[in-house]
């Protein structure tokens, strides 16, 4: 019963809230929704039994990138009107997408009417063994038949940080204003940044 | 305690049910009371630390001052500012406060006394507490005011990075103790120093981890020398700024509960948790709860303490030290520990 009202809870506030990522006028709240969303998405993982899959969804989505998107969405100062301007223009682009998206729905609903997918080896020897906890079952699937899939998403992965900070990286200047170096201003003692004087009363002093 | 109130005639899911509430309202007001308790050590420590006396006037030795200090901003007034995004505005104490006492559901006070005892009991910390920072976003966002915005700015790029090295940390951990539940990871720690040390601060290589985790910890709940957050010389009270009553006093009990999570994390994933510090048998008579409420005490003195002596950091220092320092530190300790571990047939 618990279980039963816990499904609708969540499922109903999945829908609810991703409905109002686009109906929202305020990108920020856009966000915050699209973050309700993401964790209620979580809150349906516990529920089939896949915890580490929810853990990861809120430590990952929540956590980290959803944080990132809040980061740049509040620093734009956007102006709603402008970005209606081109409504018309842009609306067959947008219904295209959307086709495809119904399509694409479509299809895996009716893939999954034919036949829930085999994971794991086509022999089966990959399917982990039932019983084993969450992370096990993962852990023995990703590290075992899957392994150089996995090791090839990890450098594609690599690849792309490393293009980012290539690509966003600027040299300055060495000299430039505002350029550090730690060990310099470590190293400094107080005898040679600063000079006693201890001048007679009424006199002035001069550097 | 479902037991319980099975035997009182509920059915199963209903005794469930309420033996969580019940569950619920007991960690919770626990936890307030020691809120309460330890803003009053907090200031009682700085006192002394600055020759003067501290809280000393509401209760003997001034111990009701938390509560006498609750009860003003209870009646006070609050305000929101006219400019404010009211439902985000109001919303963003009542996250952090949340959040700040959901995650205390997976620690165990002592052998079996705690909440939910589930698998990923270390994944579940690490994901409530990366959804701290939200409440302080929103608030600095939401007030729409200069300077709340800049520490809300700050606290989301200081969050994120020294959650990657806590994270790193936490991997060194689970990689000695085999398992993400919080009761496995104590019980790993029976006797890891010579078969007599209870703890994995003893190990070689997991102290200097636990160095960066302590420091982390300091950064993650935006205490001193990490509070740029609310740094008052720039920021007037940073994302608090335009708080006031119990909107304000619900971002103070949240930020203690955080505080305290970090202490108990400590004790939990470094020192033994509930055991004694010593796997001596005499010392197993003190219940366990003691040795954890000593140990999470020690570690929130020692936050005190630092709060007392250091200077805050400078924003690129903090950033600095998160990426250039603890990232790699960690990342080779993992590498380290791993290797360790598979050369020692630590896994079988």
């Amino acid at each position: 019963m618990i279980q039963t009202l816990a499904f609708y809870l969540f499922a109903s506030l999945v829908v609810a809230s991703a409905v109002m990522v686009i109906m929202a006028r305020n990108p920020v709240h856009s966000v915050l929704w699209l973050i309700l969303a993401f964790f209620n998405a979580a809150g349906l993982m516990v529920l089939v039994g896949a915890e580490f899959i929810a853990a990861l969804l809120v430590i990952v989505y929540v956590g980290a990138v959803a944080v990132l998107f809040l980061f740049v969405v509040m620093m734009l100062d956007i102006d709603m009107a402008a970005m209606r301007a081109g409504f018309i223009r842009n609306f067959p682009l947008g219904l295209a997408i959307a086709a495809i998206l119904l399509a694409e729905l479509l299809l895996g609903i009716g893939a999954y009417q034919a036949g829930g997918l085999q994971l794991g080896t086509p022999d089966g020897s990959g399917q982990a063994a039932m019983g084993a906890s969450n992370i096990e079952a993962i852990g023995t699937l990703l590290y075992g038949p899957y392994l150089l899939l996995f090791e090839i998403a990890g450098i594609i992965l690599l690849v792309a940080m490393i293009g980012a900070i290539v690509l966003t990286h600027r040299e300055s200047k060495p000299g430039a204003r505002g350029r550090q170096d730690i060990g310099k201003q470590i190293s400094r003692r107080p005898e040679e940044a600063t000079v006693m004087k201890n001048p007679e009363t009424g006199q002035g002093v001069e550097l | 305690m479902t037991a319980f109130f099975e035997t009182l005639g509920m059915s199963y899911e209903f005794a469930w049910f309420t033996a969580t509430i019940v569950g619920i309202l007991a960690i919770s007001l626990i936890v307030m009371f020691s809120v309460a308790m330890v803003i009053y050590v907090d200031r009682k420590v700085l006192g002394a630390i600055m020759m003067r006396r501290g809280p000393n006037v509401v209760g003997p030795f001034g111990l009701l001052q938390s509560f006498a200090d609750g009860l003003k901003v209870f009646l006070q007034e609050t305000i929101i500012p006219s400019a404010a995004n009211k439902g985000i505005f109001l919303l963003a104490p009542i996250i952090t406060f949340t959040v700040a006492l959901a995650a205390w559901a997976v620690i165990p006070f002592d052998a079996g006394v705690v909440l939910a005892d589930i698998n990923v009991g270390l994944l579940y910390i690490l994901a409530i507490s990366s959804l701290g920072v939200y409440g302080v976003v929103m608030s600095g966002w939401a007030s729409n005011s200069k300077y709340p915005f800049f520490s809300a700015m700050r606290a989301a790029a200081q969050m994120i990075s020294y959650e990657v090295s806590i994270g790193f940390v936490l991997v060194c951990v689970v990689l000695y103790a085999g398992t993400f539940n919080m009761t496995g990871i104590v019980e790993a720690q029976r006797g890891h120093g010579l078969g007599v040390i209870n703890g994995f601060f003893i190990n070689p290589l997991l102290f200097p981890m636990f160095v960066v985790f302590f420091i982390s910890a300091l950064a993650e709940t935006a205490r001193a020398p990490f509070d740029l957050t609310e740094a008052e010389s720039e920021l007037v009270a940073g994302y608090q700024t335009e708080y006031s009553s119990m909107s304000f006093a619900l971002f103070w009990l949240g930020e203690y509960a955080n505080i305290l999570l970090m202490c108990s994390l400590c004790t939990l994933l470094f020192m033994g948790g509930w055991l004694p510090p010593i796997d001596w048998e005499p010392l197993y008579a003190v219940p366990g709860i003691i040795w954890f409420l000593l140990k999470t005490f020690m570690f929130f003195f020692m936050f005190s303490w630092i709060w007392a002596t250091v200077p805050r950091y400078r924003y690129d220092q903090l950033m600095r030290l998160g990426w250039k320092v603890f990232l790699p530190m960690s990342l080779l300790f993992v590498a380290l520990i791993s290797g360790y571990l598979m050369a020692t047939g630590h896994f079988g």
